[in-house]
């Protein structure tokens, strides 16, 4: 021991040191979550936290697992490729519990036209109208079908 | 005698810190699902979109965005070859589609053009966003998506002035950034983000380059495509096709 007579106090700040080490380092493990670090700097956690937030929208394949009679109707019409919630909303929550919770029915008058209102910037292949001129407020479906739209014998 | 006591303790201390960070494991995202086998992009096809304003719709409704702000929003441009700036409005994002402009306020002209934007996050893969984060709240996925950890996200707002595509904003009550997750709650269970899903012309596509059966691949063989500001080297991953050189 005579050997570390004149260090010793030398090895008290060392000791010092050390514990202040150790405390910063249970500190910091203790409030750095596990997961932060494990895709990189970032908690990773976080992702599957993220992805499990609930889904809105069911999709368009759940609802044709029970709607197959429009799907036949649409497949054969200019809509075939739009999804159903493209106009009906989401409906997940019908999806979920189809009993109980009913999606109410669009209105066409003001459904149609936020697509087929004519508009200068709309794409020129797009078929539009002025709808204020084409059916004076009457809703859509009065003459057109909704999942299939063409009218029989109508040159469009 | 005392410091060897005393260092062992040390030791033992720290050692069961590194141990238990070695047992902590990893989270599941879904069982199906094996995050560095998709790398997520978006295709835009602007000859395609008709500004009917369902994205921003369908956006709002699935990720719960706060009214007046957007993670998707539709702009729409008229230009008049280049020769002035473009004039670009886009009231309440898009969301409710377009009105005719007022008489008088747009350009005139045999040149002008108009057209539809979307926007949304780019998911860049060099993102400006994620470098200034000052805590590791937001970053970018294994599976290329740029995500927002709310928990963690201080709201210091240096994400939202980096971002050069204005893709981000604070929630007014949570006091949080955030911004498109490319419906990172659906993409990951094998569904299309909320946008594509409700996007009647097919204008939107969700893409995943790491998949050499998607579409996107034969798509960028016959098209010309562009990303917005590709000068800013963000490496970002909404490729357009038809894309007029006036978009910022």
């Amino acid at each position: 021991m005579n050997r570390f007579k004149d260090s010793e106090h030398l090895l008290r700040v060392v000791g010092v040191f050390l514990v202040g080490v150790t405390l910063f380092l249970c500190l910091r493990a203790w409030f750095v979550p596990k997961s932060f670090g494990e895709f990189g700097h970032y908690r990773g956690d976080s992702l599957a936290e993220i992805a499990a937030l609930p889904i809105i929208h069911a999709g368009h394949e759940t609802c044709e697992t029970c709607h197959t009679d429009v799907l036949e109707v649409k497949k054969a019409g200019k809509h075939a490729n739009v999804n159903c919630e493209a106009c009906h909303g989401p409906q997940a929550k019908h999806a979920d519990d189809p009993g109980s919770v009913k999606p109410l029915l669009p209105d066409t008058s003001v459904l149609c036209a936020r697509c087929h209102e004519a508009s200068s910037a709309k794409p020129k292949w797009f078929p539009a109208v002025i709808t204020a001129e084409h059916s004076m407020g009457m809703p859509c479906n009065t003459c057109h079908t909704s999942h299939s739209p063409k009218i029989q014998g109508d040159k469009k | 005698m005392n410091m060897s006591r005393r260092f062992f303790i040390t030791l033992t201390g720290a050692a069961g810190i590194a141990w238990e960070h070695v047992l902590a494991g990893t989270p599941e995202i879904s069982p199906n699902y094996k995050i560095t086998d998709h790398w997520w992009a978006m295709l835009i096809d602007v000859d395609k979109c008709i500004g009917c304003g369902n994205c921003v719709r369908a956006c709002a409704a699935e990720n719960n965005v706060p009214e007046g702000f957007f993670r998707t929003w539709i702009e729409r441009y008229q230009d008049d070859e280049h020769i002035q700036d473009p004039l670009v409005d886009s009231p309440n994002g898009g969301m409710n589609g377009f009105l005719p402009r007022a008489a008088g306020t747009g350009l005139t002209g045999n040149g002008v053009k108009e057209f539809f934007v979307p926007k949304l996050c780019n998911h860049c893969a060099d993102s400006p966003c994620t470098q200034v984060c000052p805590v590791g709240a937001t970053f970018t996925t294994p599976d290329g998506v740029v995500l927002i950890d709310e928990k963690y996200c201080l709201g210091c707002r240096y994400c939202v002035q980096a971002c050069p595509y204005g893709c981000r904003y604070i929630h007014p009550e949570k006091n949080v950034a955030q911004k498109c997750t490319l419906c990172y709650h659906r993409i990951t269970k094998g569904l299309t983000t909320a946008c594509c899903e409700a996007c009647p012309t097919g204008s939107r596509q969700l893409a995943d380059l790491k998949n050499p059966n998607d579409p996107i691949h034969e798509f960028m063989k016959k098209h010309s495509v562009q990303v917005l500001k590709p000068q800013m080297a963000t490496g970002a991953k909404v490729y357009y096709a038809n894309l007029d050189g006036s978009v910022r």
